[in-house]
C-alpha cells in the first residue's frame, strides 16, 4: 500500500509537470508575438504606460507624446507648425509664437527634444526642441503640455546640433549646421572657405520659470556642426559638438565633405566661457531675433524683437575650445552616464571612436597638440582615444546607454542596433531594425541616470511593415527590450513624421503633476468674461468685440445682431467650466481661420470678417456634453451702414 | 488500484493541460445602471470644482439620497459631463414617505424601481433659480431622464417643481442641485 501510494504520488507529480509544460508549449506554439512578447507591451485598458516618450515630429514641426511600452500616441503638441485642431498659430493668442525676424512662419522641421535636468537627472519640468530651418528653440511645459516659449537663434542656419541641456539645465545649447557669413552679407559663395562662420549658442534657462535668453555665441570655423551633448559628472562644464565638412566645401558635399580622414569633436569649456563673459571678453554685435513667450495667466503670447548678441572668439580666448580628431564625419557625439566617455559615431567610419574625458584633460594640460585650426588647438588623436569598437556595423549614428556599462549604437546602412560594452569595446549583441534606423532612445539616455529597460529605434524607412497607405507610407518606431543579455524586438508602432529623435522618462516624473484646468479666478486675459452677466458686444469703429462665455451647453450670448459687412468681428470666448476634461470649441461659417479649442477656465480669440449679409450660425466644435448638439448660436449681419442696433441675448433676454 | 490511480493521474493531467485563464463572462447584458467599477465616479481629481455626486456626498442633509444612489449604482450618471439638474430630496423628504418605503426600495430586488425613482429627479440641462423662473414664466416644462415633464410654478418667492418646493440651489461643475422637500413619485 505504501508503495502504491508512492507510485501514485509519482504519477501525479509527473502528470502535473507534463500538464504545466504542455500549457507553456501551447502558448509558445502561437508564436512569439502572440505569447509573452505581446504581454510585455500590453497595457490593459485603463492602465498606464511606464514611460513617457517625446518623439520629435521632424518635418511636421511638432512633438508627439507616446507611452511606452505600448507605443500609444497621446498628444501631438504643436510647436513650430500651425495646428488647426488646437488653433495654434490661428487664434490671436498664439499667433505671436510663430513670429521670427523673417515674419510669421507657419512651419518648421523639429529635431531633437531633450528634457530638463537637475543634478544630471531628468526632473520632468520642460522639454526643449529645436527648429532646423529657421533656427529656433522651443520650451514646452510638461505641466500643461503646451509650447510656452520660442526663441530664435541669430547667426545660425540649419539649427541642428540642438537642443541639448546641461545637467542642471543651466543652458540649452544650439549649434548651427550650415556655416554662413556672420553677419550676413552679399558675397560670392566661392569665398566660403575661411570666411563663413559657425555659431554655437548657449541659451541660459531661468531655474524658476524656465525663461530662455541667449547668453553668448561662440563663433567657430566654417564647418558643419551636427550634434552635441553635455558633459556630466566629472565632465560637467563641457559641451561636445560633432563636426563634419571640416573641408569647408560649399558644393556637392556628399563627395567634397568626405575627403578628410578625420573631422573633429569640438570640446567647449562653457565654464571658461562664463569667466570670459564676466571679464568682458566678448563683443556685442547687432542682430535681430524674435523671443516669444506664452503667458499662462493671460493665455496669450507676446513676441519681442531682440537686437544684440554677445560673441566669443575662440581663437582669441585660450582654453575655450579644443578639437578632438574623430574619423569620418561624426554624427552622434554621446557622453556616457559617468561623463568619462565621449562616443563619436563617424558615419562613414569603419569603427566607433571613443574619447576619454580624463585623457582629454591630461592632453590639454600637457599641450599634447597636433597643430591648430583657425587658432583652435587640435588635440593629438592618440592622446584622447579611449578605445574603438571594431567592425561594429555600417553607418553609425547615435549611441545611448543603459546605466549598466553598456552602450547601444544605431547603424543606418546596416540597419541595426548594436550593443557593446564600455571599457572593453566588445560587441555583445546586434538586432536588425526595419528599416534604416536613425536615432534611438533609452529613457534618461542623455543623463546620469538612464532607465535601461527599453530602447526605442526611430526608423527612416518603413516600406512593407504596415498595410499600405500609397506611396507615402507611415513613419515608424520600434521598441526593444534591453533588460536581458540579448535585445528583443517587442513592438512596431506608427508615429507622426518624421520621428527623428526622442527623449523619455518614467511616468511618475510627469503624470502626477500635470495641470487639469485653468482657474477662472486666475484668468488675466484682457478680454476675459468671467460670468454670463458680463457677456457683451462692443463696437469700436469697424471692430466688433464679442465677449462670450461657454458652459454646458450654451454660449452667452447666442443671438447677436447689429454686425455689418466689412466689420472685423473678434470672438473672445471664455470657457467657464471648472471641470477636468470639459473643453469647448467654436467656429462660425466662413471663418478663414481654425476653430478655437478652449480648455476649462481659458479665453481664446478668433477673428471673423463677414462679407455677406445674412444670419450665420456658429456652434460648439468639441463634443462637450449630452446637449452638445444644442450648443449653437446666430450672428445677424446687416449691410454696412445699416441702422440695425447692436444687441445680444440668451433665451430672448438680456444677459 | 494502480489502474485507478493512473486514470486519475491522466485525468489530472488533462485538467491541467486544458485549463485556461479565461473566465467566461456570464454576466447579464448590462444596463446603464450596471456600470462597474463606478466609471467616471472613480476619477480622483482635487482641482476641478465639485460635481453633483461630490456635493451630495458632502451634504449631511442628503445621506438617504446618497445611500439610494449607491444602492442603485448610478454614481457615474451624477458625474457625467451632463449637464444635469438634480432635484435632490433631503433626508426629511425621504422620511416623509410611508413607513418602510425607503427600506423596501433599498432591497436588491427592487433596484430597477429605485433607479427609476432616482432618475426621475434628474433632468438634462442647467436649471438654476433664474432658469426655473423663466420656465415658469414661459410655461415651459422640465423634461426628466425618465421622460416625465415637470410643471414649474412660482408662488411668491418660492419655486415648485412637480409639486416639490425648491429649498436651495447649488451650482456644481456638471450641473445644478436643487434641494427639494419632497420625493417626486411617478404620477399614477
Amino acid at each position: 500500500m505504501k508503495k502504491i501510494n508512492k507510485t501514485a504520488f509519482l504519477l501525479l507529480a509527473i502528470s502535473l509537470i507534463v500538464g504545466l509544460t504542455s500549457c507553456v508549449q501551447d502558448k509558445s506554439q502561437k508564436g512569439a508575438l502572440a505569447g509573452s512578447t505581446a504581454e510585455k507591451v500590453f497595457v490593459a485598458p485603463g492602465e498606464y504606460d511606464d514611460y513617457y516618450a517625446f518623439l520629435s515630429g521632424g518635418f511636421s514641426g511638432q512633438l508627439a507624446v507616446h507611452g511606452l511600452p505600448s507605443g500609444r500616441l497621446f498628444k501631438v503638441i504643436p510647436v513650430f507648425s500651425v495646428d488647426g485642431e488646437k488653433a495654434y498659430g490661428f487664434n490671436e493668442e498664439t499667433k505671436p509664437m510663430l513670429e521670427t525676424s523673417y515674419g510669421s512662419i507657419p512651419w518648421d522641421d523639429s529635431h531633437h527634444p531633450d528634457l530638463s535636468q537637475t543634478n544630471g537627472e531628468i526632473d520632468g519640468r520642460w522639454c526643449f526642441i529645436n527648429a532646423n530651418n529657421t533656427p529656433r528653440i522651443a520650451r514646452i511645459s510638461l505641466k500643461t503640455f503646451e509650447t510656452v516659449e520660442i526663441i530664435e537663434i541669430p547667426n545660425s542656419a540649419g539649427n541642428h546640433s540642438s537642443s541639448f541641456v546641461t545637467e542642471n539645465t543651466e543652458y540649452v545649447v544650439a549649434g548651427t549646421r550650415f556655416s554662413i557669413p556672420v553677419p550676413q552679407k552679399d558675397m560670392s559663395i566661392d569665398e566660403y572657405k575661411g570666411n563663413f562662420k559657425g555659431a554655437l549658442s548657449f541659451i541660459k534657462v531661468d531655474p524658476d520659470d524656465g525663461i530662455m535668453s541667449i547668453e553668448f555665441q561662440i563663433l567657430m570655423p566654417g564647418f558643419n556642426y551636427d550634434l552635441s551633448h553635455p558633459g556630466r559628472g566629472k565632465s560637467h562644464g563641457w559641451m561636445f559638438f560633432s563636426t563634419y565638412n571640416t573641408e569647408e566645401a560649399n558644393s556637392l558635399l556628399e563627395v567634397n565633405a568626405s575627403q578628410n580622414d578625420k573631422d573633429f569633436i569640438a570640446a567647449i569649456n562653457w565654464k571658461k566661457a562664463e569667466e570670459y563673459i564676466k571679464a568682458g571678453k566678448f563683443k556685442t554685435v547687432p542682430t535681430k531675433y524674435a523671443h516669444n513667450v506664452y503667458d499662462e495667466s493671460t493665455h496669450s503670447a507676446t513676441s519681442t524683437m531682440e537686437k544684440t548678441v554677445r560673441i566669443l572668439d575662440p581663437a582669441a580666448l585660450p582654453g575655450l575650445v579644443y578639437f578632438m580628431p574623430t574619423p569620418k564625419s561624426p554624427h552622434g557625439c554621446d557622453v556616457d552616464p559617468t561623463g568619462e566617455y565621449i562616443v563619436g559615431s563617424g558615419k562613414l567610419a569603419a569603427a566607433l571612436t571613443v574619447h576619454s574625458f580624463s585623457k582629454m584633460i591630461k592632453a590639454i594640460e600637457e599641450k599634447n597638440f597636433d597643430g591648430e585650426a583657425y587658432g583652435i588647438p587640435i588635440l593629438s588623436f592618440d592622446a584622447t582615444l579611449a578605445g574603438t569598437v571594431q567592425q561594429p556595423g555600417l553607418g553609425p549614428l547615435h549611441t545611448e546607454f543603459d546605466g549598466k556599462g553598456n552602450a547601444y549604437t544605431t547603424f543606418f546602412i546596416s540597419s541595426e542596433i548594436v550593443k557593446w560594452k564600455l571599457g572593453t569595446w566588445e560587441v555583445l549583441d546586434r538586432k536588425p531594425t526595419y528599416y534604416s534606423v536613425g536615432h534611438l532612445m533609452i529613457p534618461g539616455g542623455n543623463s546620469r541616470k538612464p532607465f535601461g529597460k527599453y530602447v526605442l529605434a526611430m526608423n527612416k524607412i518603413t516600406k512593407d511593415r504596415y498595410i499600405s497607405t500609397g506611396p507615402e507610407v507611415c513613419q515608424s518606431a520600434q521598441l526593444y527590450d534591453i533588460s536581458g543579455d540579448k535585445m528583443e524586438l517587442l513592438l512596431d508602432f506608427p508615429t507622426i513624421g518624421e520621428p527623428h529623435y526622442a527623449a523619455g522618462c518614467p511616468t511618475e516624473l510627469i503624470h502626477p503633476y500635470t495641470q487639469k484646468i485653468y482657474k477662472l479666478e486666475d484668468n488675466k486675459h484682457p478680454y476675459v468674461t468671467k460670468s454670463e452677466h458680463e457677456a457683451k458686444v462692443v463696437r469700436d469703429g469697424n471692430n466688433v468685440h464679442i465677449y462670450m462665455t461657454m458652459i454646458r451647453s450654451h454660449f452667452a450670448p447666442d443671438n447677436i445682431e447689429g454686425v455689418q459687412t466689412g466689420d472685423r468681428v473678434y470672438f473672445h470666448v471664455t470657457n467657464l467650466e471648472q471641470d477636468y476634461d470639459v473643453p469647448h470649441g467654436i467656429s462660425i461659417i466662413g471663418a478663414k481661420t481654425s476653430e478655437l479649442l478652449i480648455m476649462p477656465g481659458q479665453t481664446e480669440t478668433f477673428v471673423w470678417e463677414p462679407k455677406n449679409i445674412g444670419v450665420w450660425p456658429f456652434y460648439c466644435t468639441d463634443f462637450c456634453s449630452a446637449l452638445h448638439q444644442e450648443m449653437q448660436g446666430y450672428v445677424r449681419v446687416s449691410p454696412k451702414g445699416s441702422d440695425v442696433p447692436l444687441k445680444w441675448s440668451l433665451d430672448g433676454e438680456d444677459l | 488500484m494502480i489502474h485507478k490511480l493512473i486514470i486519475f493521474s491522466v485525468a489530472a493531467m488533462m485538467i491541467f493541460t486544458c485549463s485556461t485563464d479565461e473566465k467566461a463572462s456570464t454576466q447579464e447584458p448590462s444596463s446603464f445602471a450596471n456600470n462597474t467599477p463606478k466609471g467616471q465616479a472613480s476619477v480622483v481629481d482635487n482641482v476641478s470644482a465639485k460635481n453633483i455626486l461630490q456635493v451630495a456626498v458632502g451634504s449631511k442633509d442628503h445621506t438617504t439620497l446618497v445611500a439610494a444612489v449607491q444602492a442603485a449604482e448610478i454614481e457615474h450618471i451624477l458625474v457625467n459631463a451632463g449637464p444635469i439638474t438634480v432635484f435632490a430630496p433631503n433626508n426629511a423628504a425621504f422620511a416623509a414617505l410611508p413607513d418602510g418605503t425607503v427600506e423596501n426600495l433599498l432591497k436588491p430586488e427592487n433596484k430597477a424601481m429605485l433607479v427609476d425613482i432616482l432618475t426621475r429627479h434628474a433632468a438634462p440641462g442647467t436649471y438654476d433659480v433664474k432658469q426655473l423662473k423663466k420656465e415658469a414664466k414661459k410655461k415651459r416644462k422640465v423634461y426628466t431622464a425618465t421622460g416625465d415633464y415637470f410643471d414649474v410654478v412660482v408662488k411668491g418667492d418660492d419655486i415648485y417643481v412637480a409639486g416639490a418646493k425648491i429649498l436651495a440651489t447649488i451650482a456644481t461643475s456638471n450641473g445644478i442641485i436643487n434641494v427639494v422637500d419632497k420625493v417626486i413619485l411617478p404620477a399614477k
